[in-house]
């Protein structure tokens, strides 16, 4: 039903040569995944030429700030100095696996697109991201599913060791309290520097070595990882 | 709804063709047409549901097809599991969602849906009855990942009008994925389906895939070809009358 409702409203969106009115937003994002938080979200709505990330693109530094660290100032910044508007942190704090945030409240005013990101924790780059969807013009409920993606900025060791700095290797920390140590890394031979899917996490089942401190038991991952509920009223 | 109070919606509605057609004969007429019995049958709106199980290895309990009201969504992400849900999730057995709040209709598959296969289930419904379909069925080969759809709209759909869905698998949160020998109900072990315990997160979401013996969980029953990846079934809604 979403996804037929989503493509109706888009294509009657492009048809339309009314400028977009303002539109209040009532927003939910649940989090699909098994073990996994996301740090704090960010949801912006913006002009139809911006955007916070773009798969096949190189990250922005405000994106990779945010991928590695969790840190969403940059991008909120870069949104608002735009003239956009922005939900940021609007679960305060992590939002923890399986876990929803709701009622959350975004007047677009006249911005025609809506983008989402968080870091998915703990991981090195890995972030949960909606890229410039077109708001829809006609009131309703629209429901769909985003994707982990990883912003190619740092190789995926999977070894937990606070390196949440922009450019420091490893995974700042494992918020359950659930990750390994010790580990000797996995040996990520990527060379892809751009947006892409992520290929999600290996993990192994020794928490005190192995090659990843992470645990395959709890933080693997099969997209989609959320789902967004966007009533437009 | 229950069996009765479906009998009953009919019965209504059979009184008021009778009525309608009562009232037609009452005319100036000296000579009345003979009477012919009325044919007295609510006009159905009909339904075929198309599901294919596209994983390689995870063939799928009986199909659930359910029609219920438009409130009465069979599961939600970040929420509990119901117990009939669990049921269905942990053993695949679906005879309980027939008692949920809100539902008037269960169909179910003829068997297990094979890897690869397709099945085609018809659903006639009332016009009444008409609200939301929901399609569920278990990955057999794992402790609770079922699959499927909630609260698809169905008044959306105009005669021949069809939609395609293509559906992730979910972990119903409600057994930890040990993947231990025991217990998982499927012919990878042929264990244990449901039991009371919850042992997971308790709130239904996205399964994060099995890991399998072959890739690192030492004690898991499964193998390779029991892993998955989304999405793990289509379904094909198409109204036919």
């Amino acid at each position: 039903m979403n996804v037929n409702q989503v493509t109706k409203a888009l294509l009657l969106g492009s048809l339309a040569s009314l400028p977009a009115a303002a539109a209040e937003l009532e927003i939910s994002v649940t989090n699909l995944t098994h073990g996994n938080y996301f740090t704090p979200i960010l949801i912006a709505a913006h002009d139809m030429d911006s955007h916070l990330f773009q798969a096949g693109e190189m990250a922005t530094p405000a994106l990779q700030k945010m991928a590695e660290g969790g840190d969403i100032a940059d991008l909120d910044a870069a949104v608002t100095g735009a003239g956009g508007v922005t939900a940021a942190n609007p679960a305060m704090g992590l939002l923890a696996p399986s876990a929803r945030v709701e009622s959350i409240m975004l007047d677009s005013g006249d911005m025609t697109h809506l983008s989402i990101t968080a870091m998915v924790l703990p991981t090195n780059d890995a972030f949960v991201g909606l890229d410039a969807w077109k708001i829809p013009t006609e009131a309703g409920r629209y429901t769909f599913t985003l994707n982990a993606y990883d912003a190619g900025t740092e190789a995926n060791d999977e070894i937990i060791n606070g390196g949440g700095m922009v450019g420091t290797p490893g995974i700042p920390a494992a918020p359950g309290g659930d990750g390994g140590m010790n580990a000797t890394g996995i040996m990520d031979s990527s060379s892809n520097d751009k947006v892409h899917i992520h290929p999600g996490v290996l993990g192994d089942t020794d928490l005190s070595a192995g090659a990843s401190d992470l645990d395959s038991r709890i933080h693997r991952w099969l997209n989609p990882v959320a789902r967004v509920t966007v009533v437009v009223k | 709804m229950n069996y009765l109070t479906d009998i009953f919606k009919r019965s209504a509605m059979a009184l008021v063709a009778i009525a309608t057609i009562g009232l037609a004969g009452c005319s100036d007429n000296d000579s009345p047409a003979p009477v012919v019995p009325p044919v007295v049958s609510p006009v159905m709106q009909d339904y075929s549901v198309t599901v294919t199980n596209l994983t390689a290895n995870q063939p799928m309990s009986p199909i659930a097809v359910v029609a219920h009201t438009s409130d009465s969504k069979l599961w939600s992400t970040g929420m509990a599991a119901s117990v009939a849900l669990e049921v269905l999730a942990e053993s695949g057995d679906n005879s309980d969602l027939a008692d949920e709040n809100g539902v008037n209709e269960l169909v179910i598959g003829a068997g297990i849906l094979v890897p690869g296969g397709a099945e085609t289930i018809s659903l006639s419904l009332a016009p009444a009855d008409v609200a939301d379909l929901s399609v569920v069925t278990m990955l057999v080969n794992t402790n609770d990942a079922f699959t499927g759809t909630t609260g698809f709209d169905l008044a959306a759909l105009a005669v021949d009008d069809t939609t395609t869905l293509r559906v992730i698998a979910y972990d119903a949160g409600t057994e930890a994925n040990s993947e231990a020998k025991g217990t998982i109900p499927g012919p990878a072990d042929g264990g244990e389906g449901f039991n009371t315990d919850r042992d997971d997160n308790d709130k239904v979401h996205g399964h994060p895939g099995v890991i399998s013996a072959d890739d690192g969980l030492a004690d898991s029953v499964l193998s390779a070809a029991h892993r998955f990846d989304n999405p793990v079934m289509t379904i094909k809604i198409t109204r036919t009358q």
